[in-house]
């Protein structure tokens, strides 16, 4: 038989186009990832020009958001700060998920006493509240760039492997990896041929929430004035800037605030799509 | 059983231990010249020497990990570095005030977030279900200062009708509950959604198992489905969750207290950061770290507790 | 006299996944009169629970009745609201679930689950309850003190009882029982599908009955219901069904559970040295302690001595926690041996698989239970029987093709399968690819843990001849695990019994089948549920003196379950495995003619 036939034969899996309100999701993470590539070469004006002599000016055609506190443009500073926040994000959520996907699906296989030990050692650090131990660490060692990624890094890789683990028991519970171990396939074989696959979606889920989190994490943080320093900018610390402007009525602070909101609430939009009703609760519970 | 609370207490007597080893290295153990962190580059060398003596920096690190939590045992936490009031008297009005903040909060969130997911949970995916959940999504996301902006600006800026800082707000009754309102309003908003998404989704788990049906064909009534069959059975996640937002009310507003000039605990750890007051600082963490890791590990307990198949072996 | 249930035109609507909705229910008709007793039988998915459910005017989520009438005692149940649907459920009308340890609520005393339809009905509360609740424990046979107790303190069929009392609680006109007894041992399915026709002809209730064992449903019912795809095959008084069945398909029901052949008894060939043998293993179920190794209590396997020989067929046979599937994973390396040898053609075989050598793991392969489980969902069938090529013999990907498509059709699967995924295939379908890989690895040995018990009769038993069929035209050995002695029959060259990881029986089929017996054995013989009407009272008699679950600590496991105990000696003293002709070995502190005097009744031997 003709491979043509077999694959004419073949059933189709049905494809339709996501729920409405996964596509504004979807809309908005793909704005999102364009602003942190290209948004610098986008902005208008350089990141510290002086637009205005006055603080705030209001929004006009020349300052469609309108100005900051020091009357710089504030839709330039939005596009010049948004590499900086998605990219701290997406770094330190990648360096946590790393180290957390490897021991928790690690842990998970060898089973045994260096489970109990590690799981013993995970609940332990899972147990200290993680805004906290961002502050006290940066408190300790300065808010550096890649501090900022180590630590918020370190927040999730535990959280993670909690969650790689479980989810890696359930599938290696399941018959057709003991089949695979039955055959004699090596450890990593069985993780990479037989665990990851049905485990993809689930952890993508998981690194969405740790995404979010990162990106709502390191603005709280900047928005203290312990997060990014200047002259470089993320959003959180422009909400920072411009707080005195609230009191004054004007959007400045507002707009970097709602770039936070819209661009995590797209994120979890996707996520709840891709999570489906499953495979989420374990992972909410941690989303704190 | 017996043996299973006695390990999660042992596992929360070590998490305090490695808790207080975590915040006594973030903070005395910094690297570089600790008396230059604290007094600047100007000081004279006996100012240096009188500080070094004071802090016992002239120790082996252990022994003044050792000196430093006997004294914590002892309830002597120090004197802040910055105007040598000892820390106790300075925790003691914020411990009291983040207090009320968590409190107040707690009083709204818990038995909202309780009705709306079992309500959530007693219709399932009806349309107030749908609402709830899309609305609790779109919350859940928002950075806390972002609910807080939006706030001030309607009650305190265009409408004028409560204060936007709470540094008045301590001289009468009156004065407090305006000032907590929208602090507390903000906690809410950030806690709710958190709380009822997992309620629904610990009581949709619990809806899905067979004995929910049986209770259905057995004829009981709706109210009774949620209430008798499905909530013990979900009362474990649910008790979690209350606790996690309980230790987070207590180690994690700090981000509210500044936008609303709350002068609460968190308030206190961004000051103590600010002023490198060494002393403040790890009190300040070592409380909130003990709060949250005894909530959590209340809530894991009682959890446990409310599971028959737990309490009572086969 | 009215029907208690008529049910007219019903069509049931499902929801297909993808948006659309299909018809699982076409056109049924049905009728229950006061106090009769209705089968519904067919295979899964045939529409039986859901027409049962119908009975109560509930549709399970993502279905829908969209038409028909169902009157219940003349009232149009479709019409009711969700107060009057209240009123019917649990208290005119009540259901049993299958499975009771998922339908018992965990967090609810049993008393209190029992007591809460007299509650929720207002039929009864305070002593009254209390009484009510006594009487129903007592003609179900369950011990007072169980209403005290949560679900899990109680065992499966006692809590199936449960169940039952629970829905007889408001005295129902129609009971519906849906598979009450398949999620339990042979063994234990006796107590309980006696309790139930206790429990109907006492209450005078009408009950419909769902399953798909017909010879359970002969010693149950007055009428049988046969339903295929949503629609009724045949109907009629059971004495006519099963003796004279009109339609082809009743007949292939019947069948099903009536064995055809089970000689397939060459007599085993017997080489110098066995394919696999098994030398004093232990094994059990205690993790590593954190100090030294476990302190080997609650063994699963105690003492095994078993013999394969070159293309022989072995089949073990066990009840639930007999230790049975634990004896193929600790053959296959999949779980430690306490202690013991455990030889593969007269080479020792390492504890676990990764320390075998490729050669030893290619020669043994396993298929297990559920072939839903044991194929990965994101593999196309091709990798799935390619990768054993790939992996024992390094072959190419072309080489590999020409072998999967050898291979779908050796087990009767078209090519173009090779292209999908486990989830487009139908149950029986992926269990022939799960074969199809087993064989991909051309082993000596394979081990089948219960292959067939996940698999409707009739597929089953296409499966069952699949695998004697390949049987024959390779000198493969198959180390066949299940817990059905009528199955095992039909392939086993050889039978060993298990119970309580020890081996109480060991001979050919044909030996094992004629008395004497162990008494173990002649009670899952007994067991096996029958066509023929007075099965269940022999079979209750035999059943033991207690109703003890409980495997005894020392001496003769069986001893607490035996009704040819000897006290004084079995508890304390466990007995030699006796050979008694060659090749047939019982562990029994009875005499030959002791067993076979207890066991003379030819229809406790036979599973005819």
């Amino acid at each position: 038989m003709s491979a043509g036939e077999a694959t004419a034969q073949a059933i189709p899996r049905p494809r339709r186009l996501p729920p409405p309100l996964a596509c504004i999701g979807l809309a908005i993470v793909a704005i999102g990832l364009i602003m942190a590539l290209l948004g610098p070469f986008l902005a208008r004006h350089g990141a510290g020009e002086l637009i205005s002599e006055r603080p705030f000016p209001a929004a006009s055609w020349a300052l469609p958001f309108g100005g900051d506190h020091l009357g710089r443009d504030v839709l330039s500073r939005l596009l010049h700060a948004a590499p900086v926040t998605i990219g701290l994000a997406l770094g330190a959520t990648t360096v946590g998920f790393v180290i957390g996907l490897t021991v928790g699906f690690f842990t998970a296989e060898v089973r045994g006493r260096t489970d109990t030990m590690i799981t013993w050692i995970l609940d332990i650090l899972v147990s200290f509240p993680p805004k906290l131990i961002a502050l006290i660490a940066i408190a300790g060692l300065g808010s550096s760039l890649p501090i900022l990624i180590a630590t918020l890094g370190f927040v999730h890789a535990p959280r993670v492997a909690r969650v790689a683990r479980a989810v890696a028991m359930n599938i290696s519970a399941m018959d057709f990896v003991e089949a695979a171990r039955a055959r004699g396939e090596s450890v990593l074989a069985v993780m990479v041929r037989e665990i990851w696959p049905s485990a993809r979606r689930p952890m993508a889920v998981e690194f969405g929430l740790r995404v979010t989190f990162s990106i709502l994490v390191l603005s709280s943080l900047s928005f203290l004035g312990l997060g990014v320093q200047p002259p470089m900018t993320d959003w959180g610390s422009m909400v920072r800037e411009n707080m005195s402007g609230i009191f004054l009525g004007t959007p400045a602070a507002l707009i970097p605030a709602l770039a936070i909101g819209i661009l995590t609430v797209g994120i979890n939009l996707v996520i709840d799509w891709i999570g489906g009703s499953s495979g989420r609760r374990l992972t909410e519970e941690l989303s704190r | 059983m017996a043996s299973l609370v006695l390990g999660r207490l042992l596992l929360g007597a070590v998490t305090l231990l490695v808790a207080s080893l975590l915040v006594f290295a973030g903070t005395q153990a910094l690297p570089g010249d600790v008396t230059t962190a604290i007094l600047g580059n100007e000081a004279t060398p006996e100012t240096r020497a009188a500080l070094v003596e004071r802090l016992g920096l002239d120790h082996p690190i252990h022994v003044q990990y050792f000196e430093w939590a006997g004294r914590f045992l002892r309830g002597d936490l120090g004197l802040s570095l910055v105007n040598d009031v000892p820390v106790s008297r300075l925790l003691d009005l914020r411990l009291k005030n983040t207090f009320i903040l968590a409190l107040a909060t707690i009083i709204v969130v818990v038995p909202l977030s309780l009705f709306l997911g079992l309500l959530c949970a007693a219709y399932p995916n009806g349309r107030l279900d749908s609402s709830i959940s899309v609305v609790s999504l779109f919350l859940i996301s928002l950075p806390e200062f972002l609910v807080g902006i939006i706030l001030v600006l309607l009650f305190a800026v265009y409408w004028s009708v409560l204060p936007a800082t709470s540094i008045s707000g301590f001289r009468s009754f009156e004065h407090l509950v305006r000032a907590l309102v929208l602090p507390v309003l903000t906690l809410t908003f950030a806690i709710l959604a958190h709380m009822v998404r997992m309620t629904r989704a610990a009581m949709l788990e619990v809806m899905r198992a067979p004995y929910i049906e049986m209770a259905l064909l057995k004829g009981a009534s709706r109210s009774r489905i949620v209430l008798r069959h499905a909530l013990p059975n979900a009362l474990g996640p649910i008790i979690n969750v209350i606790a996690l937002n309980l230790g987070y009310l207590i180690s994690g507003v700090v981000v509210v207290e500044v936008i609303f000039a709350y002068p609460g605990l968190g308030k206190l750890l961004v000051e103590a950061i600010g002023n490198r007051d060494l002393p403040l600082l790890q009190a300040v963490a070592l409380i909130m770290v003990a709060a949250y890791i005894v909530f959590t590990l209340l809530a894991d307990i009682v959890a446990r507790l409310s599971n028959p198949r737990l309490r009572f072996k086969q | 006299m009215r029907p208690v249930l008529e049910i007219a035109g019903l069509v049931v609507r499902a929801d297909d996944g993808k948006g659309s909705w299909i018809d699982t229910i076409r056109n049924v008709d049905l009728t229950v009169s006061a106090g009769e007793v209705v089968a519904l039988i067919g295979e899964s998915g045939a529409g039986k629970s859901t027409v049962a459910l119908a009975a109560l005017g509930y549709a399970r989520p993502g279905t829908r009745l969209v038409e028909g009438r169902i009157l219940f005692d003349g009232q149009d149940v479709r019409a009711l609201d969700e107060r009057g649907l209240r009123r019917l459920r649990g208290r005119d009308a009540s259901y049993v679930a299958q499975s009771a340890q998922d339908a018992l609520n965990p967090a609810i005393p049993i008393g209190a689950q029992i007591a809460e339809p007299l509650l929720i009905h207002g039929i009864a509360s305070g002593t009254e309850a209390e009484a009510r609740i006594a009487s129903l424990i007592g003609l179900l046979d369950l011990p007072v003190g169980i209403v005290t107790r949560f679900p899990h303190q109680a065992s499966g069929g006692q809590q199936q009882r449960i169940m039952l009392a629970m829905a007889m609680a408001c005295a129902p006109r129609l009971l519906v029982l849906d598979e009450p007894t398949t999620a339990l041992d042979v063994t234990t399915q006796i107590e309980v599908l006696k309790a139930i026709r206790t429990a109907i002809r006492g209450q005078g209730s009408a009950a419909i009955y769902v399953s798909h064992d017909l010879a359970v449903v002969a010693q149950i019912a007055d009428r049988i219901v046969v339903m295929r795809h949503g629609a009724i095959v045949e109907q009629g008084p059971t004495a006519e069904i099963v003796e004279r069945p009109k339609q082809p398909y009743t007949v292939t029901l019947i069948d099903a559970v009536r064995p055809r052949d089970r000689r397939l008894a060459r007599e085993a060939p017997r080489g110098p040295a066995p394919l696999l043998a098994l030398r004093g293993v232990n094994a059990s179920y205690e993790q590593q302690g954190w100090f030294g190794p476990a302190r080997g209590g609650n063994k699963v396997l105690r003492d095994i001595d078993l013999t394969v020989g070159k293309g022989e067929v072995l089949a073990v046979v066990g009840e639930s926690g007999s230790g049975k599937s634990t004896l193929a994973r600790v053959v296959a390396g999949l779980h430690p041996r306490l202690s013991g040898d455990i030889a593969l053609a007269g080479t020792t075989l390492a504890d676990r698989v990764r320390r075998r050598p490729l050669e030893q793991r290619r020669r043994i392969q396993i298929i297990f239970q559920s072939p839903d489980l044991s194929l990965n969902p994101e593999e196309r069938v091709g990798e799935i029987i390619g990768r054993p090529r790939q992996l024992y013999f390094n072959e190419a990907r072309t080489n590999r093709d020409a072998h999967t498509d050898r291979l779908l059709d050796m087990v009767g699967l078209p090519p173009s399968y090779e292209r999908r995924f486990p989830a487009e295939l139908s149950g029986g379908e992926r269990q022939r690819v799960a074969i199809a890989r087993a064989f991909a690895a051309e082993p000596d040995l394979i081990l089948c843990d219960e292959i067939l018990s996940s698999l409707d009769v009739v597929i089953a038993a296409q499966i069952l001849e699949l695998m004697r069929e390949l049987k024959r035209k390779s000198s493969v050995a198959y180390l066949f695990i299940s817990h059905d002695l009528v199955t095992v029959a039909q392939i086993a060259d050889r039978i060993a019994v298990l119970y309580a990881g020890t081996v109480l029986e060991l001979g050919a089929t044909s030996a094992v089948f004629t008395p004497p017996h162990h008494p173990y054995t002649a009670l899952l013989m007994a067991a096996v549920p029958q066509l023929r009407r007075g099965w269940l009272d022999d079979a209750f008699k035999l059943r033991g003196p207690t109703a003890q679950r409980r495997a005894a600590p020392t001496g003769c496991p069986f001893q607490p379950r035996c009704p040819l105990a000897i006290p004084g000696l079995c508890e304390r003293e466990l007995p030699p495995l006796r050979e008694q002709t060659s090749g047939h070995a019982i562990r029994c502190h009875r005499s030959d003619a002791e067993l076979r005097q207890a066991q003379t009744s030819p229809v406790q031997t036979s599973p005819n």
